[in-house]
């Protein structure tokens, strides 16, 4: 049985690194005594996987892993049996069944992550910017030059800005998150900062994840639905 | 939620942010207007390092059980966080409720290993408490130190309040009833002294005046307060079965420990009677826990953290009498489970190639022997009981089962040794190595390889070595030339790796391991210089050190290079570890007619720790 769990990592959880989160993890599901598959060998490990590294600093209200398990059992359970084994600040919202299969699992099906975004205190621009992000989503194109160890290219992101408003303080903004076109919340604000006329501030940015949608569109024409939607409670 | 006393900004700055935070599994919160006393316990080293520390995590809990006691936890920081607490004058703060360490009621220190110390004055600073006992009132925690280096704590005795001597589960109750009680009646920090000195186990410095002769040795050492004993009896558990502190779940770690997995202790003190070993002296008498209670705590420990390996934790494990029908468990019991055995070092027999064949990749794995010194003579000198024929036969078994790499541990140093025994080490990989090339070639598993280690030997306090002398570091290199040179000088040369420690950081742990109180002049100023995580080779600084020498005119050879009489008052005699003086100079005069002591299953030796009426001295005389 292979299910999705869906999981918060709040508060001081967001200074746990993404290796440490899984190896949090795979204690916490043995602390829970679930039914877990493991692979073979001298040092097996459980299979698992995770649907999109979170960064260090980031809280978030959507996390996925998928696991498979050796046997059927109730999801309810599974989330409380969990549930039960969490320190604060992680909580398991959703467990689901899912369909097996490679192609399925949670990493390959991350198209599209939400965000929200808030200044730090004492770390908003000096400049009014909230009348400007409308204009700035309205250019044609928003070119970065995107850093990598060997080389320097410009891509165009504003394709693959899919939402983004002002929301309460902050913006809310809906972003790419394929491996080919994963666009960070902090590389989008730089740009907008840059924009306005504003010199990035580093630690400027409050970012939390809200939600991790794969694509179940068809045709080019993309429809985003949460990962934990493609499986059902058992 | 807890409030971090960190705020983001310094906490997405720093390394492995996740050290400071606290909130782990297992973790214990109380409400701290409900409790008497907060105890903030200290590791000082790093959070990977003191959280991988089993002495700590039984206190922890055994402490925690008690409702008007709240003990946190605290490690020091890494020296990026160092120093922006120091720019940005952050107190330290413990892990749990993220407090000031200033606001606690004790703080008691963990003292591993001697090179820590300057890490223990970084403790101090950093909470804002002055360094020196003396500048310190009942507004300031009282400071404890305890764990092996306290069985010499004089280098540290101006700036701790009072030692516990021994094993941390028997006198901490009464102590801290001590402390509630002189709170709640008003005492001051003198009251309370006075009675903490009359709780079996505790030395409180400050009650003890030492004077010194003109050649630098001691005097005199006496109690200056009537509530001050004479002798300061080191504490332990007697019976394992009744009074020891099973843990059933030890904090997890959010990031990895060095020690990423549930220790099962199976037994205190070692029969053996290594004459350079301290632990196998001060840990006198060998106790054993029940094999059934052992497979309980295993079963309930993996529960409980979720860990995914397990090892066991004692000083000569192969000892242990149960230790078959115990590792035969844990395989059966959780092998299917996924769950990792990880094996202590075994004597090779049968037995353990056995064993290790089922729980590791005998392609990956290698074999371990610790001859400690490199001729039959020089082994007869430190009582290590194990012969070449030992080691060549259980090197020979192994090979045939098809393992094919070998460790060995040397010391160099050691008293009496001569060039010859040096060159021992290098014959003795030679002959493990000929050994390996006498199986046939379409049975051997590819090439040999024997990695040789030699560290420099340490004279440890309460051991028969206490009285030797050291060497200069220059010396030392010299001797670890010897060895290479004759390793280099051999046939099977190129199957042999050897490597060997720095000198300067072994010469300044002998100072620092036999030192007296004079000696902390020099870890305060070297600390004041910088000095800092002397443990660790990148942040070791020995040329700070030296200069700490020179300021304050102590000279290190008088503690390092000196044989000392056994007539000479030593710094720790104040303590009864259990091994009597006479024990240990029959001991030393022993080791210098080349005569080897019987391990305590074998004959008693009368070593004093019988009197403790427990553990090997009285197995199967029920």
């Amino acid at each position: 049985m292979k299910v999705r769990i869906k999981f918060t990592k709040t508060g001081y959880m967001k200074f746990v690194g993404h290796l440490d989160t899984m190896r949090y993890f795979q204690k916490a599901i043995r602390r829970a005594e679930l039914p877990v598959a493991f692979s073979g060998g001298y040092s097996p490990h459980m299979i698992m996987s995770f649907a999109a590294p979170l960064g260090v600093g980031t809280t978030s209200l959507g996390e996925y892993f998928d696991m498979e398990l050796t046997e059927t059992m109730p999801t309810a359970e599974i989330q409380q049996r969990l549930n039960e084994t969490m320190v604060e600040g992680v909580t398991v919202c959703s467990v689901r069944q899912v369909e097996d299969g490679k192609a399925s699992t949670a990493m390959a099906l991350v198209a599209a992550a939400d965000y929200y975004v808030s200044f730090r205190d004492g770390k908003e621009p000096s400049v009014p910017w909230r009348e400007k992000f409308s204009e700035f989503l309205d250019q044609k194109e928003i070119v970065v030059t995107k850093k990598t160890k060997r080389s320097e290219k410009t891509v165009d992101i504003r394709p693959f800005i899919y939402k983004a408003e002002l929301l309460d303080e902050g913006i809310f903004m809906q972003l790419a998150s394929a491996s080919s076109n994963y666009t960070k919340p902090e590389l989008v604000m730089d740009t907008f900062m840059k924009w306005i006329g504003e010199e990035p501030k580093e630690f400027a940015y409050l970012i939390e994840r809200r939600e991790v949608y794969a694509d179940a569109g068809e045709n080019r024409n993309p429809r985003f639905i949460p990962l934990e939607e493609l499986g059902e409670e058992v | 939620m807890r409030k971090l006393a960190l705020n983001d900004e310094i906490m997405l700055k720093i390394d492995k942010a996740a050290r400071y935070i606290g909130g782990e599994v297992n973790s214990v919160m109380k409400d701290k207007n409900k409790v008497d006393l907060r105890f903030c316990m200290a590791f000082p080293d790093v959070y990977e390092i003191g959280m991988s520390n089993l002495g700590m995590a039984i206190l922890y809990d055994s402490f925690n059980k008690r409702e008007d006691v709240w003990c946190e936890r605290l490690f020091s920081p890494w020296t990026d966080l160092d120093q922006l607490m120091r720019e940005q004058h952050i107190p330290l703060f413990a892990l749990e409720s993220q407090d000031p360490v200033k606001d606690f009621d004790m703080l008691g220190i963990t003292l591993g290993y001697e090179m820590c110390y300057t890490n223990v004055l970084q403790l101090l600073d950093l909470s804002g408490i002055p360094l020196k006992a003396e500048e310190r009132g009942m507004d300031f925690p009282i400071v404890i130190g305890g764990g092996a280096c306290a069985y010499n704590p004089e280098p540290l005795a101006p700036f701790f309040d009072l030692f516990y001597i021994g094993e941390g589960e028997i006198s901490y109750n009464a102590l801290f009833d001590a402390y509630i009680g002189n709170k709640k009646a008003g005492g001051s920090k003198a009251d309370f002294l006075k009675k903490a000195a009359q709780v079996p186990g505790i030395y409180v410095p400050s009650f003890y005046d030492v004077t010194y002769k003109e050649d630098g040795t001691i005097a005199s050492f006496i109690p200056n307060t009537p509530e001050a004993p004479e002798k300061v009896e080191k504490q332990l558990i007697v019976d394992m079965e009744k009074d020891y502190n099973a843990l059933e779940a030890p904090v997890v770690p959010f990031i990895k420990a060095t020690q990423d997995r549930v220790t099962l202790e199976i037994q205190r003190g070692c029969i053996r009677g290594c004459r350079f070993c301290q632990a196998g002296m001060i840990y006198r008498p060998t106790r054993e826990r029940d094999v059934e209670d052992l497979k309980e705590a295993a079963r309930i420990m993996l529960k409980n953290t979720g860990h995914e390996e397990i090892s066991l934790s004692s000083l000569s494990s192969s000892d242990y009498s149960q230790l078959k029908e115990l590792v035969t468990f844990l395989i059966d019991e959780f092998r299917a489970k996924a769950v990792n055995i990880s094996l202590p070092s075994l004597r090779i027999d049968a037995f353990a190639l056995d064993v290790m064949s089922k729980v590791q990749d005998v392609k990956k794995s290698s074999l371990t022997f610790a001859p400690e010194a490199g001729s039959q003579r020089l082994r007869d000198v430190i009582n290590k009981g194990l012969t070449e024929e030992d080691i060549l036969h259980g090197a020979g078994e192994a090979f045939e089962g098809g393992w094919n790499r070998v460790k060995l541990y040397f010391m160099l140093g050691l008293p009496t040794e001569t060039e010859e025994d040096m060159k021992g080490i290098a014959h003795l990989a030679e002959k493990i190595a000929e050994r390996y090339y006498e199986i046939p070639k379409d049975r051997r598993n590819g090439k040999v390889q024997i990695n040789v280690s030699t560290s420099f030997f340490v004279p440890k306090p309460f051991t028969p070595f206490q009285w030797a002398p050291m060497y200069r570091e220059e010396e030392f290199i010299e001797k670890a030339k010897i060895v290479k040179n004759e390793i280099r000088s051999q046939l099977n040369q190129k199957s042999i790796r050897y490597n060997w420690h720095e000198p300067d950081v072994t010469v300044l742990e002998g100072f620092l391991a036999r030192g007296d109180r004079r000696s902390a002049d020099v870890i305060l100023k070297a600390y004041e210089k910088g000095a800092l995580y002397d443990a660790w080779s990148e942040n070791f600084h020995y040329e700070i050190w030296k200069e700490a020498f020179a300021e304050t005119g102590m000279d290190i050879e008088f503690y390092t290079l000196r044989e000392r009489n056994t007539d000479e008052i030593l710094p720790w005699d104040f303590i009864d570890a259990g091994v009597t003086k006479e024990f240990l100079i029959r001991e030393w005069k022993q080791a210098k007619a080349e005569t080897v002591t019987p391990n305590c299953r074998q004959r008693c030796s009368g070593c004093g720790a019988r009197k403790y009426e427990g553990g090997v001295c009285f197995e199967g005389k029920n």
